[in-house]
């Protein structure tokens, strides 16, 4: 009696159970039915509409690229937007923008820009030197507002633009109050594309939320924490681009449910994948790994005014001591190279014959004998996020933990919150830490003056490390407009930032996307902004 | 009642009060300050330092304090330092897309939760009892995290049968209304949407349940243990009253109350504690939405977003309690 009831009480919990679940299977059905349907009629002749879903790791954090700092906001902005010049597509050479071309003067205080002709922003206005004027004097009049203005264009308090002028309707002058030589790099950055001033003029603030540019797409809608979507722009001053008709750029936060979406077919392409997920990519024949051209470096900092680091043999001792080719392999599955130096080799004024720290432990022994290092304990700071320049490092602080004590020095691994870590790191307080850069706009300065600069301590100069003489290398070499004597100037900064050795740098690192084989002409650019105007899709 | 009731949101007043502060003080204690986040690595000191005074972050913090409180009473509850948008217009859609979660998640928790305690008390020691112990040991046990990935690889992956993350088919996006998916979906009758929505909750609903639907088990079982003891039981068995009747009318009654207690606890604490489930589904949620804030150091959105929900958490045992009198009506406040 009690075993029939028991047994029919679980027929009816199954029958339960598969009924919802026979619901969810059979809805299966008459969604892909009606999502045809409703895909063949927006559009008439061309067939299919193309969208294209990118799958990251973030969200933005607002769409008006002149006041933020994320790599996440700019992603969207420079398909939206475009800037006076542009970087090349694989590199950052500097090619035509919405600038035809420009002529700076001999003195390089003046530079005259000829813009194109017919643009139109997306809400009509038209594009000319004045509205370059004016976007320009936005940023100039509010530089706390606008962080990459006023960190590109304000030196030591001063203005670099000194004025911009609208000579005739098409061109626009810039006359500078010092030389700038990263000036044409600073202008190709995403925070200095140009918006349309009627959007800016009626309601700032609300550009963030609500982007109007001249790009290849157009803004048509944002769910926070979700998804960014944005259509072609039909009247893109390019004849035959963008090829899609639409993107959908998807915050994936957990990087092995972004890479599920990409298999199951939910997004066409994952950003912001880790080195160990190479292998599943390359074993599915329906996904192709798209490599980034690396422009970073992943460093171990080592805070010039702690001891032991205070003495700058133990900081060369490090250096012999950690074994980067091992960290390369383990870690990076590869993608990545060596460093010796604190910029990558793709940055024109790259040492190549700075000859850097090979793997040592004897020598790093030696070196500690003969500074008397005592054996106090360090503390060895780890990242508590993965970047692509450090793509574990908790993995990373152990191995490097263990070839510090294969020379006798003995450490401490800790980790904080992220922004805990880089106020704490920033204010002094780590023996030896774990951090990294990814260049803004691929020129020297914004590696060795931003990151090893007496200047920049209290922000990015984390070590505290300060020399004269490099300072005064850099600074020239900020103003030098001849290429090939700011060359000379970065390579003997190298010079000296190796033998000073306030680093271990690590590893320049290949970052990897990944996409559905049925996207075609995707380009990872260097800067980490993809522009979509000549991906399609099959 | 109503005396109760007053007395009962009257005694929220301090509480939330209470809390406000604490968390004011607390965020404040830690590193990292809104304007170096907001700015980036790329900042200048003078940039960070501009930035705190036109945030008002350069204020005695007392200043601060009763100048966000003010702002509460009036129903302002601040605006966010990152998207400077309002956190009471931007908060709503967050919220909704956790509620639906969590509703979606305690139905089938409660509905499996009940009863599988009501079965394997009735039936103790079977082994229907033993394996749903068993199994709501391991539910109560289990990690989100791993639960989560393990549903996408086996429902997703492999067998293709629901979405892996999402609330919605971004190629066909919904349009908001009430932000409730479900629902804005039927007001505008697109069943194929309500479908593709209601796929969408199943795994990350799935996920959610097992804790709450694992310790529902168990408290109805070992409340029902005891009440099936009772005499009023024995009088009603002895009367030839069917088993069934037994169970489920006269024994369940006086056994729901402590289990309603923990079905309110347990709606509470998936309100505010889904982050990693929102996390691995990648679910628009309030969890994902205070979380981020937290690392941004976005002070108003993290006080705020904590007290509406506490004010929830509040709101929900309230309910709970005065239920309580409707399913006992012994139960009587003054």
């Amino acid at each position: 009696m009690k075993k029939k009831k028991l047994w029919t009480l679980g027929v009816m919990l199954i029958l339960v159970l598969s009924t919802i679940l026979a619901a969810c299977g059979s809805s299966d059905t008459k969604d892909t039915g009606s999502k045809d349907t409703s895909s063949g009629g927006d559009t008439a002749s061309s067939g299919e509409p193309k969208t294209l879903v990118y799958g990251r790791g973030g969200d933005s954090v607002a769409l008006d690229p002149a006041v933020v700092t994320d790599g996440e906001s700019f992603t969207v902005t420079a398909n939206i937007y475009e800037t006076l010049v542009n970087f090349g597509e694989r590199d950052v050479t500097i090619q035509p923008g919405l600038a035809k071309s420009w002529e700076p003067s001999e003195d390089g205080l003046t530079y005259t820009f000829q813009l194109q002709e017919g643009v139109k922003f997306h809400d009509g206005t038209d594009f000319n030197a004045e509205a370059v004027v004016k976007n320009f004097e936005r940023w100039k009049a509010g530089a706390d507002k606008h962080p990459y203005y006023s960190s590109q264009f304000v030196v030591g308090g001063k203005q670099v633009i000194e004025s911009i002028t609208a000579k005739d309707d098409y061109t626009v002058v810039f006359k500078l109050s010092q030389p700038q030589a990263p000036f044409l790099k600073n202008l190709a950055m995403s925070p200095f594309a140009i918006a349309s001033p009627t959007a800016f003029e009626a309601n700032e603030e609300g550009l963030s939320t609500n982007p109007v540019g001249t790009g290849p797409f157009k803004f048509v809608s944002w769910v926070r924490n979700d998804a960014v979507t944005i259509e072609k722009n039909p009247d893109y001053y390019i004849d035959g681009l963008p090829k899609l008709d639409k993107v959908i750029y998807k915050s994936i936060p957990e990087n092995s449910t972004r890479l599920n979406a990409l298999t199951t077919g939910e997004v066409d392409v994952a950003d912001g994948l880790s080195p160990s997920d190479k292998a599943s990519i390359e074993s599915n024949s329906k996904l192709q790994l798209i490599e980034r051209p690396s422009m970073n470096v992943g460093y171990l900092g080592l805070t010039v005014t702690r001891p032991p680091f205070d003495n700058v043999k133990v900081r060369q001792a490090v250096n012999y001591a950690i074994d980067k080719q091992a960290l390369v392999d383990a870690f990076y599955e590869g993608l990545a190279e060596p460093a010796k130096n604190p910029m990558p080799p793709v940055i024109s004024g790259y040492n190549d014959d700075v000859q850097g720290y090979e793997y040592d432990p004897e020598k790093a022994k030696a070196l500690l004998a003969e500074a008397g290092y005592d054996g106090k304990k360090i503390q060895l700071w780890a990242m508590p996020v993965p970047r692509p320049y450090m793509p574990d490092g908790k993995k990373i602080a152990e191995a490097i933990q263990k070839n510090l004590e294969d020379v006798g020095i003995k450490s401490e691994i800790v980790s904080f919150e992220w922004a805990t870590y880089l106020e704490k790191a920033q204010n002094g307080e780590a023996d030896a830490f774990l951090l990294g850069w990814t260049g803004d706009n691929g020129d020297a300065d914004n590696f060795l003056y931003t990151l090893l600069d007496g200047d920049n301590i209290g922000s990015n100069n984390y070590t505290f490390y300060d020399n004269k003489e490099l300072h005064k290398l850099l600074v020239s070499a900020q103003t030098e407009i001849n290429e090939d004597k700011r060359n000379e100037l970065y390579k003997q900064a190298q010079e000296i930032i190796s033998k000073d050795a306030p680093w271990v740098p690590l590893a320049h690192s290949t970052p990897i996307l990944a996409a559905n084989t049925k996207v075609i002409n995707y380009i990872a650019h260097p800067t980490g902004s993809d522009r979509l105007d000549n991906v399609d899709m099959q | 009642m109503l005396h109760y009731m007053g007395r009962r949101l009257f005694q929220l007043i301090p509480v939330l009060l209470g809390m406000t502060f604490i968390v004011f003080m607390l965020i404040r204690s830690i590193p990292g300050n809104p304007a170096q986040v907001i700015l980036g690595q790329q900042a200048t000191k003078e940039a960070v330092e501009a930035l705190n005074a036109s945030l008002g972050l350069n204020k005695p913090w007392y200043t601060q304090y009763f100048g966000y409180l003010g702002g509460i009473f009036q129903g302002d509850l601040g605006v966010s330092l990152r998207t400077k948008l309002p956190v009471s217009e931007e908060i709503f859609p967050y919220l909704a897309a956790t509620a639906e979660l969590a509703l979606f998640a305690m139905i089938i928790a409660v509905i499996i939760g009940v009863n599988a305690g009501i079965i394997s008390a009735w039936f103790q020691n079977s082994w229907f009892d033993y394996v749903a112990m068993v199994v709501a040991l391991i539910g109560v046990s289990v990690p989100v995290f791993w639960l989560g990935l393990m549903e996408q690889w086996a429902f997703s992956n492999q067998l293709g049968w629901f979405p892996t993350s999402g609330r919605e088919d971004v190629r066909d996006p919904i349009t908001a209304i009430t932000h409730f998916y479900l629902l804005d979906t039927l007001i505008q009758g697109r069943f194929d949407q309500f479908s593709e929505v209601f796929k969408r909750l199943v795994l990350p609903g799935m996920a959610l349940a097992t804790i709450p639907m694992a310790i529902i088990a168990r408290m109805t079982r070992s409340s029902m243990l005891e009440v099936m003891r009772s005499d009023y039981v024995r009088t009603a068995r002895a009367k030839g009253q069917k088993m069934f009747i037994v169970v489920y009318k006269h024994a369940l009654k006086n056994a729901v109350i402590p289990v309603l207690t923990v079905i309110g606890l347990q709606t509470g604490l998936l309100l505010g504690g889904a982050i990693l489930t929102e996390t691995i589904f990648s679910w628009p949620g309030i969890g994902r939405y205070i979380y981020d804030a937290i690392g941004f150091r976005d002070y108003p959105v993290i006080q705020s977003g904590i007290l509406v929900i506490a004010f929830i958490f509040i709101m929900i045992n309230l309910i709970v309690d005065l239920l309580y009198t409707v399913i006992d009506p012994r139960i009587k406040y003054k």
